[in-house]
C-alpha cells in the first residue's frame, strides 16, 4: 500500500513542472545571486575631502585614502557648508576635514587634528569607513614620524608587527563563506515549504477526504508525502554542491559523506516543520503565509547573514533554538574547516532532536484534526 | 440491516448538524438521502463512513460501530465525495491502480479488474489520459467505478451527479443499478427529484432531522403529491409535527425488479 502511495507522489511531482523547476533552478539562482549581492565587504565608500591646508601631508592623506581601494573621492568641497551638503544629499558617506595649517602644526607642535564625519544611516558602512579611514591616517602618521626622527640603531619605539592569517578561508572569500549556508537554507525550503504546500493542496482539493475514508493510515499517507521531498532535497543538495564547485570552485575541505549524513537527518527535521505548517492551515494561501513567516524568522536568526555572537543574549538563545542555525554551522564547518563527523557530534544530536521533536508534534496535531 | 442508527447526533460547538436520527437500511437497497443544502446530509454520511466521530447516539455500519471501529468500516465500504475525489494529475490507469492497491487488491487481480473496468466504461483508449482532462461526467463515472473496484458491500455517494448532463446522469444510474444488481447497497444523496424516484426508499432531512422516510410511492400518497418534487417541498412543515421520530420501524422493502431501468 505504501509503495503505491509513494509511486503516486512521484508521478504527481514529476508531472509538476513548477516543482521540477524549483528543484533545479532554486539552488542555482540562490547560489549565484545571493553571495554576490549580499556582501559584507564594504567598498566604494564615497569620500568628500575638505582640504583647507593644501600641503604635502594633506595631499598624502587624501591620496592614501583613495589608493586603499575602499574610498572613492566624489567631492572636494571648499567650505564646511558644502561638505555638509554633500553628506545631506547622500553623495558622500564620509567627510574628511583637514584644517588649515595642518602641516605647520604637525611640524612645529608635533600635533595636529583631522576631522572625520560619517553618515551613520548605514551603520555598517559608517563603522567600516571610520575604521578604514582611521587605520589609513595612523599609517600616514607613522610614515611622517619616521621622516622626522633620525632613527637610532635600536628603535626607541618598540613596534609589534601584526601578521594576520585568515584561517579556513585564506583569501577571505565571502562567497566561500556564504555558499554552504545558502545550501542549508535551500534544504529548509524544500523540506518545509514545498512539503507543506503539497499536503495542504490535497486538503484544499478534497482528495484528502477521499484518502481518509480509505483504509490508508495517516502515518502511511504522511510518510508517502515525506519520502519524495526527502529525495528531492538530496537531489537539490547535490545540484547545489556541483554548482558550488563549477561556479565558485568550492571543494569541501571535509568529507562529502558527512555533509550528506547531516543533510539526511536535517531534511527529516525540515519536513517535520512542513507537516506542522500543513496541520495548522487549510489552504495553500495560508500555508504560504505561514511558511513565509517561519522562513523569515529562521533565516534572520540563523547566523547566515549576521554573526550570532553579535546578537543580544536572548536572540542568541533563540538562534540556537533554531534548527537552521545548527545546519548552517555544520555546512560551514565541514566545507570550510574540514570538520569531521566526530567533531560535529553534538550538532548531530541536536539536529536529531529537532527531527524527532517536530515530527512527533506534527503526527500528534494531524491526528487531532482528523478527530 | 447494513446500516442502523439510534439517535445519531453530531454537534459542532453550539450548532447541531445532525439531530438524533434513527433509521436503518437493508442490504441491497438503493437508499436516497434527500435534503436541502445544509440539512446535515454530508455530516451524517461522514459519520456513517467513519470519517467523523458522532457526538452522541450509536450507529452500526456493515456490522461495525462507527464510534469505535471506523477503520473496519473504511475497509468494507466505497465512498465518493461531493468534491471530485480522484487525482486529476494522475492518469485514468494510475488512479485505478492507486485505489486498487489501497484496498489491497493483488497485482494480477488488479490488472484484470482495471481492464474490465476500462472496457465497461469504454475508457480503454483514455487509460493514459490525465483525469483532469476528462469531461465531468466521465470523471464521475470513473470515480464511481473506482469506488466499487474492491466490491464493497456498501457504497456512499455524495451528490454524484451534481452538474452532470442528463444523458450521463442516466448512464451513471445504470452503473448504480448494475452495482445494486450485484448485491451492493447504495446510499446516495441527490438534489434531482427524478433520481429520488429511482431509489427503493427515500429519506428527507430537514434541519438535521429526518422528516420523512419511505418508498417514493408511499411518500407521494402520504403527502398527497403528484411527484417527488412536491413531496420534497412539502416536507419541512411536517417536521414540527413529528419531532425525533424513530424511522427504524419503517420496514426496508427490497425491490426485486432491478430490470426496471430508470426511464
Amino acid at each position: 500500500m505504501l509503495s503505491a502511495l509513494i509511486r503516486k507522489e512521484f508521478s504527481q511531482i514529476l508531472r509538476n513542472v513548477n516543482i521540477i523547476r524549483m528543484m533545479l533552478m532554486a539552488p542555482l539562482i540562490q547560489l549565484i545571486i545571493i553571495p554576490l549581492a549580499a556582501d559584507f565587504e564594504v567598498k566604494n565608500i564615497n569620500l568628500a575631502v575638505l582640504d583647507r591646508d593644501h600641503s604635502t601631508y594633506s595631499h598624502k592623506i587624501t591620496n592614501k585614502m583613495v589608493a586603499s581601494g575602499y574610498f572613492k573621492l566624489v567631492d572636494m568641497p571648499h567650505d564646511e557648508a558644502a561638505a555638509q551638503r554633500a553628506m545631506d544629499e547622500g553623495r558622500a558617506d564620509l567627510a574628511l576635514e583637514i584644517p588649515a595649517h595642518f602641516e605647520r602644526d604637525l611640524v612645529r607642535e608635533d600635533e595636529a587634528t583631522v576631522k572625520i564625519r560619517t553618515d551613520a544611516v548605514n551603520g555598517v558602512k559608517a563603522g567600516l569607513g571610520m575604521n578604514y579611514g582611521g587605520q589609513i591616517i595612523s599609517a600616514v602618521n607613522n610614515e611622517i614620524r619616521q621622516d622626522f626622527v633620525q632613527m637610532p640603531r635600536f628603535n626607541p619605539l618598540p613596534m609589534i608587527d601584526i601578521n594576520t592569517r585568515f584561517w579556513y578561508n585564506p583569501d577571505f572569500n565571502y562567497r566561500h563563506y556564504m555558499a554552504p549556508g545558502i545550501l542549508a537554507l535551500l534544504l529548509t525550503m524544500v523540506g518545509s515549504m514545498m512539503c507543506a504546500l503539497n499536503i495542504v493542496r490535497e486538503r484544499e482539493i478534497g482528495t484528502m477526504e477521499q484518502m481518509n475514508v480509505t483504509p490508508v493510515k495517516s502515518w502511511q499517507f504522511l510518510l508517502a508525502k515525506l519520502i519524495p521531498f526527502w529525495v528531492i532535497g538530496l537531489v537539490s543538495l547535490t545540484i547545489g554542491l556541483l554548482a558550488c564547485f563549477l561556479i565558485f570552485g568550492i571543494v569541501s575541505a571535509g568529507s562529502y559523506l558527512t555533509i550528506y549524513l547531516f543533510a539526511m537527518v536535517y531534511l527529516v527535521a525540515a519536513l517535520g516543520i512542513g507537516q506542522l505548517i500543513a496541520s495548522f492551515t487549510d489552504t495553500q494561501q495560508q500555508a504560504t503565509l505561514f511558511s513565509f513567516f517561519f522562513m523569515m524568522m529562521f533565516v534572520l536568526l540563523s547566523g547566515l547573514y549576521t554573526p550570532i555572537e553579535s546578537m543580544p543574549p536572548w536572540a542568541q538563545w533563540l538562534a540556537w533554538a533554531n534548527p537552521v542555525t545548527h545546519f548552517v554551522d555544520v555546512m560551514r564547518s565541514v566545507v570550510l574547516k574540514g570538520s569531521t563527523f566526530m567533531d560535529l557530534l553534538p550538532r548531530f544530536w541536536s539536529i536529531c532532536g529537532f527531527a524527532v521533536l517536530f515530527n512527533v508534534i506534527a503526527v500528534f496535531s494531524y491526528r487531532k484534526r482528523m478527530g | 440491516m447494513i446500516i442502523t442508527t439510534e439517535n445519531l447526533t453530531k454537534k459542532f460547538g453550539q450548532f447541531t448538524a445532525v439531530d438524533q436520527i434513527s433509521f436503518s437500511v437493508a442490504e441491497g437497497e438503493i437508499f436516497g438521502f434527500l435534503g436541502a443544502n445544509g440539512a446535515g446530509k454530508t455530516t451524517a454520511m461522514r459519520m456513517l463512513s467513519g470519517l467523523l466521530a458522532p457526538t452522541s447516539g450509536r450507529a452500526k455500519v456493515v456490522g461495525f460501530d462507527v464510534a469505535t471501529q471506523p477503520e473496519d468500516i473504511k475497509r468494507s465500504i466505497g465512498y465518493m465525495s461531493q468534491r471530485f475525489s480522484l487525482y486529476e494529475d494522475l492518469t485514468v490507469l494510475e488512479n485505478i491502480r492507486l485505489f486498487g492497491s489501497i484496498y489491497g487488491l493483488k497485482k494480477v487481480e488488479l490488472s484484470q479488474k482495471a481492464t474490465a473496468l476500462l472496457e465497461q466504461l469504454q475508457f480503454t483508449e483514455q487509460r493514459n489520459t490525465l483525469v483532469g482532462a476528462l469531461p465531468l461526467g466521465w470523471k464521475q463515472k470513473l470515480s464511481f467505478s473506482v469506488a466499487m473496484m474492491h466490491e464493497p458491500r456498501l457504497v456512499f455517494l455524495d451528490e454524484p451527479t451534481g452538474g452532470v448532463d442528463p444523458i450521463t446522469r442516466r448512464q451513471f444510474w445504470e452503473l448504480i443499478y448494475a452495482a445494486a444488481g450485484r448485491g451492493a447497497t447504495v446510499f446516495v444523496t441527490t438534489h434531482y427529484m427524478d433520481e429520488a424516484e429511482y431509489c427503493d426508499r427515500v429519506s428527507i432531512m430537514v434541519d438535521g432531522r429526518i422528516a420523512a422516510l419511505d418508498t417514493p410511492a408511499a411518500l407521494k400518497v402520504q403527502f398527497e403529491a403528484r411527484d417527488m418534487d412536491e413531496v420534497f417541498c412539502a416536507s419541512p412543515p411536517l417536521l414540527k409535527s413529528v419531532p425525533h421520530e424513530d424511522f427504524s420501524r419503517i420496514p426496508a422493502k427490497r425491490i426485486l425488479a432491478r430490470h426496471t431501468r430508470p426511464t
